[in-house]
């Protein structure tokens, strides 16, 4: 079945795919059906059928390289700014058909927040980090912006070691403070989704839990998508989990489900195998 | 065991003969640096005062001072940043941001830009002439051999700024994207502050050549030695008269050596203060 490039904007996928879904994806809030990624000819991501229910955290987990990112890159439009990178299937945020040539990029990528493997916050002051999206997206009011940019900082628990230097550059703030920045930059335009392409992974052991806290307090207001490497932290945090892997160069979701029957009864080998550190 | 490579004494002989040609080179260089400036320095200071600076030549240049080769010299690099600043910078964007590195246009446009970097003055002269003073009727005057500079000026600038644009990390586009943040908002407060240096290296050499260009302004902007009065009118830049004074002017050398002191001295504070400024701007910009 071809779901086209020519699905409008809020018409609801159901009358397209549900042939093709599992019944229980209807409600979920980011769905995703045969998503297909290319890069150039080589195809990256087979075949993917997965849905995310509103509010709650979604681990993905594999092995390197096997379509993970490029997965949550989809889901923020992400797939735009690489080179020749094609994209094929279903995927819908609500009613909003992802898939669409003339959506608002810059409107869903306010509503999908994302932060990616090495903290990144932009060369400037930690101010300017999160005033310049809340700037961009029309927030231009100093009181505002000011007691936007404390509450965000409060809930990633920085506030207290930056306020007074809120005009200092972010990169001069430990990785972990830095990561942090990063989290708090892509909540403070207060998104519904959030993306994270392995945040733990390039921090010490204590950043890495404080984030990991965050991400946990953010259950039931935001939907999160989480890549990680880390099982453990898959089976701590996350409510469900896609497992993917990599099979003649494309990733491919080879199961996925509540994180309890993932962990307890997996269905298919591989996930077996993985689970139990016997391979990836 | 017994191998004439492994005796102690040669390896280190290799090192000192490395060592000793290297030095060499770096002291044949220095010594060249230095003995050029000293020699301006020695035959020009004599000349050089305020008097020399501020007022009129005389004698066909003999006596009297520069003070119109300096506004001419100063206005035509004045129009030569003016129109290759924003050129060239709009130009390297749409180079780095806009096209992808592999497209026929960006490669064509690349390549041109190089070939045109490495195109010997006299021949913009000659364009500067013939499109500027005639096809556009600017005759010689300052402005045609501003925007003669600029057309030599242009490819420096655009390519080590685009270099520069390059060089920014992928990521930074990436999470200003995923913020949503307009390919404008991108580009003026991220990119462009960050690409600065480049630009600024890309600028002082620019300037650096256009201040001592000669062979492109006798065609352009021509030889008249008293003070312009617009920028349609002719007038005679400090490397035009240098050269003016050492070929033509019988008796005009140790006015030509003040006249290069002073052209040297002024490189050298362009130099410092735009790499000041430069830093300035980006500390200013990205704290």
């Amino acid at each position: 079945m071809k779901v086209g490039l020519v699905q409008e904007e809020g018409r609801t996928w159901s009358s397209y795919t549900t042939s093709s879904l599992p019944s229980d994806t209807r409600d979920a809030h980011i769905c995703a059906a045969q998503l297909n990624v290319w890069y150039g000819d080589k195809l990256a991501l087979h075949d993917v059928t997965l849905a995310v229910d509103r509010g709650t955290i979604a681990a993905v987990v594999g092995p390197s390289g096997c379509g993970k990112t490029s997965f949550l890159m989809c889901i923020n439009r992400l797939t735009d700014m690489i080179p020749r990178c094609r994209v094929s299937g279903a995927l819908h945020l609500d009613h909003l058909n992802l898939m669409s040539p003339t959506i608002d990029v810059l409107a869903l990528r306010r509503r999908v927040g994302m932060v990616f493997q090495k903290p990144n916050p932009f060369p400037l002051s930690v101010w300017d980090n999160l005033a310049l999206p809340l700037k961009e997206h029309g927030v231009r009011k100093r009181d505002e912006l000011r007691q936007r940019i404390e509450t965000v900082l409060r809930e990633v628990g920085l506030w207290n070691d930056v306020k007074d230097r809120l005009g200092h550059s972010a990169l001069a703030l430990s990785g972990g403070q830095q990561q942090r920045v990063c989290l708090a930059r892509a909540l403070v335009l207060s998104p519904e989704v959030l993306l994270l392409d392995e945040p733990c992974s390039s921090l010490d052991p204590l950043s890495s839990g404080m984030i990991e806290d965050l991400i946990v307090s953010l259950r039931g207001r935001l939907t999160i998508v989480i890549v990680t490497h880390h099982l453990a932290q898959a089976r701590r945090i996350a409510d469900s989990v896609a497992v993917f892997w990599a099979q003649a160069g494309a990733g491919w979701l080879v199961e996925s489900g509540p994180t309890q029957q993932i962990f307890d009864s997996p269905q298919h080998p591989i996930t077996a195998a993985y689970i139990q550190g016997h391979r990836g | 065991m017994v191998n004439k490579r492994s005796s102690p004494w040669l390896p280190l002989f290799q090192e000192r003969c490395v060592a000793l040609v290297v030095w060499l080179a770096v002291g044949l260089v220095t010594t060249l640096f230095l003995w050029l400036v000293s020699e301006i320095v020695l035959q020009g200071i004599g000349v050089v005062s305020w008097e020399f600076i501020l007022s009129a030549p005389q004698n066909a240049g003999r006596d009297g001072g520069i003070g119109p080769m300096l506004v001419a010299t100063a206005l035509i690099v004045g129009v030569c940043l003016g129109v290759s600043v924003p050129l060239g910078l709009g130009t390297a964007i749409v180079l780095a941001e806009y096209t992808n590195e592999n497209r026929r246009l960006s490669q064509w446009v690349r390549r041109s830009l190089d070939v045109l970097a490495g195109v010997p003055s006299i021949v913009f002269g000659l364009f500067g002439h013939a499109f500027f003073c005639l096809f556009l009727g600017l005759g010689f005057s300052l402005l045609s051999g501003g925007m003669t500079l600029a057309c030599m000026v242009l490819p420096l600038l655009i390519r080590s700024t685009e270099e520069s644009l390059r060089a920014i990390p992928r990521e930074y586009r990436l999470s200003a994207a995923a913020l949503g943040l307009s390919r404008w908002t991108t580009v003026t407060r991220l990119l462009i502050p960050l690409a600065l240096p480049g630009f600024a290296a890309g600028l002082i050499l620019g300037v650096g050549r256009a201040m001592a260009e000669t062979a492109a302004l006798l065609f352009t902007s021509g030889y008249v030695d008293r003070f312009p009065t617009s920028l349609l009118d002719s007038g005679r830049a400090l490397s035009v008269h240098i050269w003016d004074l050492a070929m033509n002017v019988p008796g005009g050398n140790s006015h030509a050596y003040a006249s290069a002191l002073v052209l040297v001295g002024l490189l050298f504070a362009i130099n410092l203060t735009s790499s000041f400024i430069a830093d300035q701007w980006k500390k200013h910009a990205l704290t």
